[in-house]
């Protein structure tokens, strides 16, 4: 059984049908893709994992739990971390801070009033944050203000922030989505780098076939909300169902 | 020193240091000259001045670091005024129990008010708060009046009970039998130095009040409010939730209106439903933003310019006025007299009104920015400004 078993999840928006019958399975320690044209659903089944969106019907089972009803911050908590399409960051605030933050979060839960100790006595917290930095190669920019960084470092600042919390689920959204092919480069590089020192399970949701060939050991290809197929890189690329979900012949 | 660091100490030093000198620094001029007019009157002003500040500071922890902006929170100091009122008249005129009431009190009702508000963010947090400011006003001004003494306001009478005071206890409020009122006066070189009670009890109370404040700003805790600032959505999908985080804000921000509120009751005995307007919350918001909202020091220079500048221009009446412009031809007197009348005395709201714009216009960081651009323009470039740091 997968790290993350989706199973028959249906979701609608008044009399559109958003996603049908969709089953995933997520094994621990794999790069798993979700590919499919545009309007399939993916963004919604993304959210359906994170506690944005509630299914209709089905079950998102993470190790064994259900993710259902739950809050964003609960899910975090239980060991799933998610990148957005936009960087999500504390534009206001430091490079440092920012990755201060999730590192406390991991730390002292949903909520802690820890107002006597000054940030700076946290010394274990600042270290692992300093450290997570230098990993991401953002060791220099740390005491920027997180809004003045370049697209591609935001990004990488976000990724920063979510392996600070050592996540057991790596939920991406089209990370390399705007990016030039260099920082498209630089980024499957890191994701690969982090894969393979820190064997955290990712679910990548990606227009750019070269990130996902370049990185995925399985891949779900989604259309209409459903999946149509599920199998390893090398035998989606010919398959014909997914020529058909790209290209649009033979409409049903 | 406290635990904190070298800079931060350093700080806090200069604050205590100005705060205490505040008797000198505030009346440059003997009383004797023509300008002493200019003079911040004291001890009044100077307790107010202080009061105001720790209303600005708690306020600040609130609007400064989450940016909830609440018009509400005259509400808080009223009910500090009319808690502190009530111990003075159940059982003892000492400060004390008082000043512990009011903070306790305005902390629960600070916990039931923004409960509700904090479900909702931006324009409709700062209605929602406004609406319950409102609304305890008019339940003070009428509905209320068995506690309130609604109109009249509440005051101390002999008549009342004072449990734990003996029969030779002072009739104002003390501490420990110092009256508030109590002035030492101190002449040197034709100067009159009075130093008040009062004031030294408020400065004490206000140093101790921005302190906790700067340890605030300093810890995770502080740092997760301006995450909350910044951006929730990340919060919540970092594993942290915004909620508790604001409402614990709310709360100390409306425990340190209603210190403000019961202070304000120490020094002159008397709670009215005035006090819980909206306009003296909305006095608190432009404060903070004339000062430098998200900054340390920024409340208290606003809480500090607005009370002064309000006692020098509302002193100014059309005689001085016709004193000033007496060399002009009369025509001519009588026009300048008419003009400035608009904006001194009881016109001094439209001067207050025409400083808020030009801040907020050309001075959006407030009167800290000021401070910052004059610092930067005299070569002098702080060495560790980042940041990290937006106090100061």
């Amino acid at each position: 059984m997968g790290i993350l078993e989706v199973q028959n999840v249906n979701k609608s928006f008044g009399g559109l049908k958003a996603l049908q019958n969709v089953n995933l399975s997520v094994e621990e320690g794999t790069i798993h893709a979700i590919i499919g044209p545009n309007g399939a659903g993916k963004s919604t089944l993304l959210n359906c994992f994170v506690g944005k969106l509630m299914p209709d019907t089905g079950s998102v089972l993470f190790n064994g739990q259900s993710l259902l009803g739950k809050k964003p911050y609960d899910i975090n908590q239980m060991g799933v971390s998610r990148v957005f399409q936009t960087p999500e960051i504390f534009g206001d605030l430091t490079v440092l801070e920012n990755v201060l933050i999730p590192c406390f979060a991991k730390r002292d839960g949903t909520f802690r009033m820890h107002a006597i100790e000054t940030v700076e006595d946290e010394v274990d917290i600042r270290e692992k944050a300093e450290k997570m930095l230098i990993d991401v190669d953002m060791a220099d920019n740390m005491q920027m203000t997180a809004s003045s960084l370049s697209r591609g470092d935001k990004r990488r600042l976000e990724m920063a922030m979510c392996l600070s919390q050592d996540p057991q689920l790596l939920l991406l959204d089209e990370p390399t989505a705007g990016m030039a092919r260099a920082d498209t480069n630089n980024t499957i590089g890191l994701l690969a780098r982090i894969q393979e020192r820190r064997h955290i399970t990712m679910a990548i949701i990606e227009h750019d076939m070269h990130v996902v060939f370049s990185l995925a050991q399985k891949i779900s290809v989604l259309a209409q909300g459903t999946v149509i197929v599920e199998d390893l890189p090398e035998n989606i690329k010919g398959h014909p169902k997914v020529k058909e979900a790209y290209l649009g012949e033979a409409a049903e | 020193m406290l635990g904190l660091n070298k800079k931060d100490s350093k700080f806090l030093i200069i604050v205590i240091l100005l705060t205490l000198s505040t008797p000198f620094v505030m009346q440059p001029f003997s009383e004797a000259s023509a300008l002493s007019q200019f003079n911040g009157g004291y001890p009044d002003l100077m307790q107010r001045v202080a009061i105001f500040g720790i209303f600005a500071i708690g306020f600040n922890i609130l609007f400064g670091l989450t940016g909830y902006l609440s018009f509400g929170h005259a509400a808080f100091l009223g009910v500090g005024s009319y808690s502190a009122v009530w111990m003075f008249k159940l059982l003892s005129m000492n400060i004390i129990p008082g000043i512990v009431l009011a903070v306790i009190m305005s902390g629960i009702f600070a916990l039931l008010i923004g409960y509700v508000s904090l479900r909702r963010s931006g324009i409709y947090f700062s209605i929602l708060t406004l609406a319950f400011a409102q609304m305890s006003y008019n339940l003070a001004y009428s509905v209320l009046t068995p506690i309130t003494n609604g109109e009249t306001g509440l005051q101390v009478r002999p008549s009342d009970v004072r449990l734990l005071d003996g029969a030779n206890a002072p009739d104002y409020p003390n501490l420990f039998g110092w009256t508030m009122s109590t002035s030492y006066k101190w002449e040197v070189w034709g100067h009159l130095f009075t130093f008040n009670v009062g004031f030294y009890v408020c400065a004490f109370i206000a140093i101790c009040a921005f302190y906790l404040s700067l340890r605030i700003f300093r810890s995770p805790f502080g740092l997760m409010l301006r995450a909350v600032k910044s951006n929730q959505n990340r919060m919540s999908y970092t594993g942290l939730n915004p909620r508790p985080y604001t409402l614990a804000a709310f709360v100390i921000s409306g425990m340190y209106a209603g210190l403000a509120g019961g202070l304000l009751a120490s020094m002159d005995p008397l709670a009215g439903a005035e006090r819980m307007q909206w306009t003296v919350g909305g006095e608190v918001v432009v404060m903070t933003i004339l000062g430098g909202a998200g900054t340390l020091l920024g409340p208290v220079l606003g809480a500090g310019a607005i009370k002064y500048l309000e006692n020098i221009f509302s002193k100014i009446n059309e005689n001085i006025l016709h004193g000033w412009f007496d060399f002009l031809p009369e025509g001519m007197e009588n026009f300048f007299v008419w003009l400035f009348a608009r904006f001194t005395g009881d016109g001094w709201h439209l001067t207050l009104g025409l400083l808020f714009m030009m801040v907020v216009i050309f001075l959006p960081g407030g009167l800290m920015e000021g401070a910052d651009r004059i610092r930067k323009r005299f070569g002098r470039k702080s060495d560790d400004n980042s940041p990290s740091n937006p106090a100061e």
